[in-house]
């Protein structure tokens, strides 16, 4: 098994972190995995993406032109890599954040008004766990909870306040199953 | 033990530290400053001496300067730094001194950019500054290996007391994998019996690359040289994958290396029978292991994030057994599998013609695809 996800939106909205979780988790199962931010020009302005390869043998290359999993969580991020995703793979988007549906046909897409389901919630920066829930939630990458004990066993001191948020945060974004 | 997951350039730092490091000097410079700036906040807290340099000039003859001790010291730079560095690496190199630098590659020539590049092979491998010496050169292509081969590094120098250079690129730096790091080694605080400050030497040690009489020169440069056999006896690094049946073989060493890892199980997937040789030690070159290669595959693949800096010695090495075509990207840019894959199945339907000017053919298809910008 290998799978490919690159996690994409503007600088801020929490798209490195949201793949570092998803890193840890692969990590903590014993699984090998990679993450590689982009990094350059494209850090100042336009989209902020990482890229996560979890495999079961030695990770080869740490990028993906033919991602089998993509995280748009803005516009940019969705006309950029929608047309790359493999066929048959996962495309999360975050609704609040484009003004055009997914076009692709052949792929399993999710909509997810992520910033609302974050406010709800109490913090609209919470927006990249409900995504990395719903990629999770229909995916099933990692064993049931993995995210979660992620949350939980790698988050930093000062940020552990936000531990029981996010895993709401998770879970609401794993209740948007693809039809 | 439990594994961390953190950074190719972080993970670097701790493994130093880990080794034994009790002296850094450096100057910041991208992609490499993390590197720097985490030993910057640890190497005080554990009472160790990190120096930021005025100038990567500076830094490596700060380097220069501790090492005469024979106590743990290094640098690390990014390419430009690292040209900046090499009269430094000559003089450490005459005075016979361990010594780790780190040169985490960035696209050029020139300033360039801050992307991943291998461009710096020649400076490293074939020397950059002036005078017969030799680099040991290690070619790290993932975060767990770029730990084992730091702390390797330290004790590879002092063993042959020379330079070791580990040579990564920037994607390596700034990669986040599980790694397992090695519990802290002891420091050593006192010199050995040859460096200066040692409680054994009786007689005052002068430490110099200057030697003005010819004659002395040379019979150093046949110690120094005889000492290099050494190495290339012992110090031989490399991974191959898929080896055993391969009738064609992919060369990549580092992130170009394990891209083409990537490229190799596709073309597998297909049944091609592909294999890879991975380089781990640059210098001393896997020479060996590729000259045996040549006598029973079809032909070779070069894969760099270069211009072919390490075609010329495959090309060499296989000597027109063989063809040895090459693919590369330039100038930061890092080739995706598919570009490598592509690469391998020209290589399988091609005319096999052991003349072929492999960097002509790649340089009119890389016209072809990103143009000349005239």
């Amino acid at each position: 098994m290998q799978a490919e996800i690159i996690i994409s939106g503007f600088g801020g909205q929490g798209t490195l972190y949201a793949g570092q979780v998803l890193a840890y988790a692969a990590m903590d199962e014993g699984k090998h995995v990679t993450w590689i931010p982009s990094y350059g020009p494209e850090m100042r302005g336009g989209t902020a993406n990482c890229t996560v390869v979890i495999s079961d043998d030695e990770i080869g290359a740490p990028t993906a032109l033919h991602p089998t999993a993509v995280i748009a969580m803005n516009l940019p991020s969705l006309d950029k890599y929608e047309p790359m995703i493999k066929p048959g793979g996962y495309l999360v988007v975050n609704e609040d954040m484009v003004n055009r549906p997914a076009v692709r046909d052949d792929i399993h897409v999710l909509m997810v008004p992520a910033n609302k389901i974050a406010q709800e919630i109490g913090n609209e920066r919470a927006a990249n766990m409900v995504l990395l829930g719903t990629l999770e939630g229909n995916m099933h990458l990692l064993k049931e909870g993995a995210l979660e004990r992620a949350l939980e066993d790698h988050t930093a001191a000062r940020l552990k306040k936000f531990i029981t948020m996010n895993i709401e945060a998770l879970h609401r974004g794993a209740e948007y199953l693809a039809a | 033990m439990a594994l961390e997951l953190i950074k190719g350039n972080i993970a670097i730092a701790e493994a130093a530290m880990r080794a034994g490091l009790i002296s850094y000097f450096g100057y910041p410079i991208t992609p490499q400053t993390e590197l720097l700036e985490h030993l910057s906040a640890r190497m005080p807290e554990l009472g160790r001496a990190f120096v930021q340099a005025e100038s990567e000039l500076g830094a490596i003859n700060m380097v220069y300067g501790a090492a005469c001790t024979g106590l743990r010291t290094m640098t690390s730079s990014s390419s430009p730094g690292v040209s900046l560095m090499q009269e430094g690496l000559s003089y450490i190199s005459g005075t016979e001194l361990p010594v780790v630098i780190v040169d985490v590659v960035r696209g050029g020539p020139g300033l360039g950019n801050i992307a991943p590049s291998q461009a710096d092979y020649t400076q490293l491998v074939h020397g950059g500054g002036h005078g017969e010496y030799h680099l040991i050169v290690l070619a790290p292509a993932s975060v767990q290996e770029a730990v084992d081969l730091t702390g390797m590094a330290f004790d590879i120098a002092e063993k042959y007391r020379m330079v070791v250079c580990l040579l990564l690129d920037g994607s390596l730096g700034q990669m986040m994998e599980p790694v397992e790091l090695p519990e802290f080694k002891p420091v050593r605080t006192t010199p050995p019996a040859w460096a200066v400050g040692s409680p054994d030497s009786k007689e005052r040690v002068v430490m110099t690359s200057i030697n003005i009489d010819p004659p002395t020169q040379e019979r150093f440069n046949v110690k120094m040289m005889t000492r290099w056999q050494e190495v290339e006896k012992n110090e031989v690094r490399y991974k191959g994958y898929y080896l055993e049946d391969a009738e064609y073989v992919v060369v990549g060493f580092g992130t170009a290396g394990r891209i083409a890892l990537s490229a190799v199980r596709a073309a597998r997937e297909q049944g091609l029978k592909i294999g890879l040789l991975r380089p781990i030690s640059l210098s001393p070159f896997p020479t060996k292991a590729v000259d045996e290669l040549a006598d029973r595959v079809k032909g070779f693949l070069v894969v760099e994030m270069s211009n072919g800096q390490m075609l010329d010695d495959i090309t060499s090495i296989v000597a027109r057994r063989v063809p040895v075509e090459f693919y590369g990207r330039m100038g930061g840019m890092v080739p995706y599998p598919d570009e490598i894959a592509s690469a391998i199945n020209d290589l399988v339907q091609g005319e096999h013609d052991v003349d072929v000017d492999a960097r002509g053919k790649w340089l009119a298809k890389m016209r072809e695809l990103v143009g000349t910008g005239e």
